[in-house]
């Protein structure tokens, strides 16, 4: 069989968004963000009140930890029997009269929707929010072919109006407040469409109603649509769109054609795991005991809703982390974004930082692995996009252990740095030596008085702020406290004398 | 290799560490987990959760059905009203009211063009089951419910729901979804669930009612447990 490696794409040739072109590594793109203040402001509400939210409502189910058990108990499941899940979900939807399509990579699955649109003679489509193709920059490739895309998801429309990115998965919005929405609806609606009405105000019930106002007319022109799936299931073909606003449900019924594109993760095994995943997803996403609206079509039903239905299922790097059995983990994600809202880091930085669709801390392990070896410096830098705190773990609904995973991706990427340099590097050099001191006491010792005499000389007012040679850059937004002038071995050894000359006395 | 053989190829390559013999029967799942959370009145609790995200609950009996739609219609100010194929023709019964209300039925008999479900102001359906632990109301294209763009496009969602169509909690629901009156062999008619009304938390992630989705949902309740006159 073919290797991944042959038919991964280059960084100068990608297509996809897994990770942005030119974004810089997570440190210099952390001090840009944490210099905006109005960035700030705008995340810490919104983290906060979406995290009261969440709170509230899972500690209303008294087995919410139980259910985490189960849901990550079903994704473990379906990811070590993802080819024979697969295999079954084509023979379902296909049963039920919808088409399906495999897509190894970015490029070919934004072929393959391209082509189907085409043979409908449309040129514009209406979007339901999707991960799936934010990550293959699918909006992109369609403009290339002459296809204009419109999102209707309220936030994707601030994003696009904006000429923005998304820097969160669930609100791709959250780092613009009310304010900045009216003034993009205000300058650029009319550029796509029926411009806002006169007058707007910043209320967020009049900008949803300019949303509504704006997108009825794409909606009830629309042949086409494209949109994401939450979940597949592999026993009846059944898929399923989780939405709020009723946006999704526009586009899911009322174009003729349907082009679903869905990563190859997002299958279940049988329709009741819902009764899982449809407790633990709005709960952990939006904090609401239940989505406003949540579709599930099979196939093609005569006389309701699209008569074409196209599945593309893609792969684009989701097999590469497949075959990391600590990193595999990472698959499980229902794109709740429960770990963005809980994140020190993301409410400081935001999610534009992190220089992909996939932001926080669930992107931290995702975005460099669905690359892998492509990866750049700045994939490489994005496990380090962490303090290990563990918030993210204790969040996630489908328990993926993040702190663990980001470790495990660190190790790599040090150990990957070794095998690029002829010398060692210098955290090897001081790995290999923290080794050696810390299996002789007798070393340990002496680096403890060394290091406590040292440190004294440098520090002011008993704190270190700034270190010196390699270690400045750490002490760059730390300050260190001296190290007490004797050590604890050393006051216990001292300790254990006197207790013993006065036992003798 | 076409795309899904690679793709096939490269899951099994990756998954080596599965042994061959596994099934996925063999990856335990704990459902330890409650099979409800409903506690006290599963009525009481219905209301209480659908109201919680700001769409009414209006509960009667059999005998005042018809008087109770019209009432909620009228109250609304919608005239011309979608009727989905298979609702009961006797719920229809009051179609005018002395505050000067009429109803205008509109059937999907032929199918209603998209112009005409814009320009109707309200779609009266049933459902197939409620989810009383998380206020919602699931409908499947049964009955009274038609096809899913008559539920959608109006403004305003009326639906009439009966006490005994109400499930405590999810997997319940999910179970009397499943029954394979209708076996799940590529026949299955398409689902929505329905959690209040259209809504966005998409701004400073504040919840705002009302986008693209009916902005007003009404549920009905008809509290059939002494059955009155019979009806279903």
């Amino acid at each position: 069989m073919a290797t991944t490696d042959t038919d991964k794409t280059t960084d100068t040739d990608k297509t996809d968004n897994i990770v942005w072109l030119g974004s810089p590594a997570f440190p210099q793109a952390a001090k840009t963000a944490l210099a905006d203040d109005q960035l700030r402001r705008n995340l810490r509400h919104a983290t906060t009140t979406i995290r009261d939210k969440r709170l509230h409502v899972t500690g209303e189910l008294a087995d919410w930890e139980q259910l985490r058990d189960a849901g990550a108990a079903l994704k473990r499941r379906v990811l070590r029997h993802l080819d024979s899940y697969l295999e079954q979900l084509e023979t379902s939807v296909t049963a039920a009269g919808g088409i399906v399509h495999w897509a190894r990579d970015a490029d070919e699955a934004n072929t393959i929707v391209a082509d189907l649109i085409r043979a409908t003679g449309q040129t514009e489509v209406v979007k339901v929010k999707s991960m799936a193709t934010q990550e293959i920059g699918l909006n992109e490739a369609l403009a290339k072919e002459g296809i204009t895309a419109y999102e209707t998801d309220l936030a994707e429309l601030i994003v696009q109006l904006g000429d923005d990115r998304p820097s969160h998965i669930l609100v791709p919005a959250i780092h613009r407040n009310r304010t900045e929405i009216r003034d993009i609806f205000t300058s650029r609606m009319a550029g796509y469409g029926r411009p806002a009405p006169e007058g707007l105000t910043d209320e967020p019930a009049a900008l949803a109603e300019a949303a509504r106002g704006h997108l009825r007319e794409k909606f009830l022109r629309a042949k086409v649509a494209v949109s994401g799936a939450n979940f597949a299931i592999a026993e009846t073909g059944t898929i399923g769109v989780v939405e709020s606003e009723g946006n999704g449900r526009m586009c899911l019924t009322l174009p003729e054609t349907l082009i679903t594109v869905m990563g190859i993760e997002k299958v279940l095994p049988q329709f009741s795991d819902l009764e899982v995943f449809l407790q633990l997803l709005p709960r952990a996403s939006t904090g609401e005991r239940m989505n406003p609206y949540t579709s599930m079509w099979t196939g093609v039903t005569p006389g309701d809703g699209p008569q074409s239905f196209h599945l593309v299922l893609i792969d684009n790097g989701r097999t590469l982390t497949l075959t990391d059995t600590v990193g595999r983990q990472a698959l499980a994600c229902i794109r709740c974004s429960a770990c963005l809202n809980v994140c020190p880091v993301y409410e400081r930085t935001g999610g534009h930082a992190y220089g992909s669709v996939y932001p926080g801390p669930i992107g931290a392990i995702l975005a460099p692995q669905l690359v892998g070896a492509a990866g750049s410096k700045h994939t490489d830098s994005l496990p380090f996009a962490s303090t290990l705190c563990g918030a993210c773990y204790d969040a996630c609904p489908v328990k993926i252990n993040i702190p663990e995973v980001l470790v495990h991706l660190r190790a790599k990427v040090v150990e990957s740095k070794q095998e690029h340099h002829l010398l060692p590097t210098p955290e090897a050099v001081a790995m290999h030596t923290a080794r050696i001191v810390f299996n002789s006491p007798r070393l340990l010792g002496a680096g403890q008085r060394l290091g406590a005499a040292g440190a004294r000389l440098i520090s002011r007012g008993g704190v270190i702020r700034g270190l010196p040679g390699p270690l400045r850059g750490w002490s760059r937004s730390r300050d260190t406290p001296v190290p007490a002038k004797e050590s604890f071995r050393a006051w216990w050894s001292a300790r254990e004398q006197k207790y013993e000359g006065e036992e003798r006395q | 290799m076409n795309a899904r053989e690679e793709i096939l190829a490269r899951i099994r390559t990756a998954l080596t560490d599965v042994p061959a013999d596994e099934t996925p029967d063999d990856v335990p799942v704990p459902r330890t987990y409650q099979a409800s959370h409903a506690t006290g009145d599963i009525l009481e609790l219905f209301s209480q959760r659908v109201e919680d995200y700001r769409a009414t609950v209006i509960r009667t009996s059999a005998a005042d059905l018809p008087e109770q739609i019209a009432a909620a219609l009228a109250r609304r100010g919608a005239r011309r009203i979608i009727v989905p194929e298979g609702f009961p023709p006797h719920w229809l019964l009051a179609n005018e009211r002395p505050d000067g209300w009429s109803a205008e039925w509109l059937r999907d008999d032929p199918p209603l063009s998209l112009t005409e479900l814009d320009r109707a102001e309200a779609v009266l359906t049933t459902a197939a089951v409620g989810i009383a632990v998380t206020g919602t109301i699931v409908l499947n294209a049964g009955p009274g419910q038609g096809r899913r763009a008559l539920s959608l496009v109006p403004d305003y969602h009326l639906c009439v729901i009966q006490a005994r169509q109400i499930a405590p909690d999810l997997p319940a629901a999910l179970a009397v979804l499943a029954e394979p009156a209708e076996p799940l062999n590529g026949t299955t008619k398409p689902l929505t669930f329905i959690s209040g009304p259209s809504a966005t938390s998409d701004i400073e992630l504040n919840r705002v009612e009302g986008v693209h989705g009916p902005r007003t949902l009404d549920v009905i309740v008809v509290d059939d447990t002494t059955p009155k006159n019979g009806e279903n």
